[in-house]
């Protein structure tokens, strides 16, 4: 047996979802749809803005989804991904008084293409090396903002503060409860795209490559093509959030956008089960809510605490939110026999 | 006529030209050349390390050649990338099965026509009319495959759970599914018991025969190379060492002694 032969026959980088096992049913998509639009109209105006956090890192776990439970290309650098986007909105609102709405699409665009070129050198590298030379981008990305070279546009240091939008056509709502609705339009039109995209040719010319490379490349798939596309997708997505996420923190500053952020995304992506989309958004959850948990249960020891309780998550639940909900599903299943 | 009698009177579909293979001073292919014709089964025998799959693997520009062509219908494929060989016509499997294991059936077969379709990331995810179109047309072959196989019964199935025999039908599936006008065979015996080969035997003459498909198959089984196939090139240390006739190449004296050894070893 040939070297290229053993190649084609080993199995995978990523033990990935069956691809039907992707989504959510219509009725569960329902329900949840249905709960993000209710629920704001009950609470308070924090909760609000942090369930709007919490669909901008939905948004930003999902795009790291589509890398990896997609393509099977492993990311820590998407946290420079998510600092260009912001960036890009905040310095487009408040250097050039863009419409907040407007800079979306640009950061989107701006960062698709720089994904797609970092695509390029990483088409080389699989596995953890992919994961080392990710890493350094995030590394390497808040020092680039605070170079003196660009600090007239990005503040350097300091940052920038973005002005929150007010609600249209005189609607009576806050500001929070406007740019809530905002992200959540914006999240399910990227969750559906997402969706159709992973279920369509190209995802499937992802998936391929993910599985196989070799065999993918003799069904006459361009693999490096779909690689950098992948890379390009997954970060136009992350601009995006980041962009909302400018938006609604309402401040971008070089130390806000590190390593730990991409470690975040990433841990999200595990926690909410890898290649499973509807899973990136109870992955955000996770590391916005489990943190604060940790805090409130020992204040000197948060980190030690929230250690424990990932470690919990993953003893018990290594398929993260994934398991949980086909266990439920089965649970229902037996439930509507009976 | 039969179509192997057709076939000796056109022009070759494929030809392999004077191809040599060196692997850092080993010469694994030495000038071997032969003509494929249309709608033929060519066996491509030899004993272990014969350079076999090394040939295939040239075929399916895994492998650049160090000299000579390989022609198809008149026309070079060395200067293809290896993702640009499906859309002329050349199809593949794979000797231990290469399949997407975290795809269905489906999916797996839906990939086989990548080849033959066009689409761009930003009409995939929109949907549009004409991408559900293709989709529509994709599905509808992918059936008529998979009812052709014998596969519909598993076609939602993940394929890494079904048994080492059916992944291997799926295999050819998803080759056909790209419409090859020759199909390469790596070992597609290998790891099959006796019934099952002969199943296979019958499944690869009714595939050329049904779908005029011409057939290249590398196969260690001597049995089924030699009850199949129309023609067939026997290798040795990267030579061509015979040609002909199953029977012709069966009586050739320098192929027993390779096989069986000569007595002055």
């Amino acid at each position: 047996m040939s070297a290229i032969e053993e190649i084609a026959s080993q199995a995978p980088a990523v033990d990935a979802v069956p691809k039907r096992a992707m989504t959510l049913s219509s009725g569960t998509t329902f329900v949840v749809v249905l709960l993000l639009l209710v629920v704001p109209l009950f609470v308070k105006n924090f909760i609000i803005f942090q369930m709007t956090m919490l669909l901008i890192y939905g948004l930003a776990v999902l795009a790291l989804n589509i890398l990896t439970g997609g393509s099977g290309q492993f990311s820590l650098g998407n946290s420079a991904f998510y600092a260009v986007g912001a960036y890009t909105s905040a310095i487009l609102m408040e250097q050039y008084n863009v419409n907040y709405a407007l800079t979306l699409p640009v950061a989107g665009v701006i960062c698709f293409g720089f994904g797609f070129l970092f695509g390029q050198p990483a088409l080389r590298l699989s596995g953890v090396y992919l994961a080392l030379a990710t890493f350094a981008l995030a590394t390497a990305m808040p020092q680039i903002l605070k170079l003196g070279f660009f600090e007239h546009w990005t503040g350097g240091v300091q940052g920038l503060v973005v002005t929150k939008p007010d609600a249209p056509f005189g609607l009576p709502m806050s500001q929070d409860m406007w740019l809530y609705y905002f992200t959540l339009a914006i999240t399910i039109a990227i969750y559906i795209f997402s969706v159709n995209l992973l279920r369509s040719r190209s995802g499937r010319a992802f998936m391929a490559i993910r599985d196989n490379e070799i065999a993918a490349s003799a069904m006459g798939i361009d693999v490096a093509t779909y690689k950098t596309l992948a890379f390009g997708v997954s970060a136009g997505i992350t601009g995006v959030a980041g962009g909302l996420g400018a938006i609604a923190v309402q401040f971008v500053a070089p130390d806000s956008y590190t390593i730990v952020l991409a470690i975040s995304l990433f841990l999200g992506m595990v926690v909410g089960g890898v290649g499973w989309l509807p899973g990136s958004f109870v992955g955000a959850a996770f590391i916005i809510f489990v943190p604060n948990i940790a805090e409130g249960i020992s204040k000197g020891l948060s980190g030690a605490v929230f250690g424990v309780l990932l470690f919990l998550v993953i003893f018990l639940v290594p398929h993260g939110a994934r398991q949980v909900a086909m266990v439920a599903q089965q649970l229902l299943g037996k439930l509507r026999k009976n | 006529m039969t179509q192997a009698q057709l076939a000796q009177t056109s022009a070759p579909l494929l030809a392999v030209r004077d191809v040599s293979v060196v692997f850092g001073g080993i010469v694994a292919l030495n000038g071997v050349s032969f003509d494929m014709q249309q709608g033929q089964i060519l066996g491509l025998i030899g004993p272990n390390g014969a350079g076999k799959t090394t040939l295939f693997n040239c075929l399916s520009r895994l492998y650049q050649p160090s000299a000579g062509d390989i022609l198809m219908e008149g026309r070079s494929i060395l200067t293809r990338p290896p993702h640009r060989i499906a859309e002329i016509g050349i199809g593949r499997t794979f000797q231990n099965v290469a399949l997407f294991p975290n795809l269905s059936v489906l999916d797996n077969v839906r990939v086989g026509t990548h080849a033959r379709t066009s689409s761009d990331i930003i009409s995939d995810s929109l949907r549009l009319a004409w991408i559900r179109r293709s989709e529509n047309s994709v599905n509808t072959k992918v059936h008529e495959i998979l009812a052709y196989l014998d596969l519909e019964d598993v076609a939602h199935k993940t394929v890494s759970g079904l048994p080492f025999g059916t992944q291997k039908r799926v295999e050819l599936a998803r080759a056909l599914a790209a419409d090859p006008k020759i199909l390469l065979l790596d070992e597609p015996a290998g790891g099959l018991n006796h019934e099952e080969v002969h199943v296979l035997g019958d499944l690869i003459r009714r595939i050329r025969d049904d779908r005029h498909v011409t057939v290249l198959l590398v196969e260690h089984h001597m049995g089924l190379v030699m009850s199949i196939a129309d023609h067939v090139v026997a290798l040795n240390f990267g030579r061509k060492l015979a040609e002909g006739t199953p029977a012709q190449v069966q009586a050739d004296p320098d192929v027993i002694k390779a096989y069986l050894g000569s007595k002055d070893q």
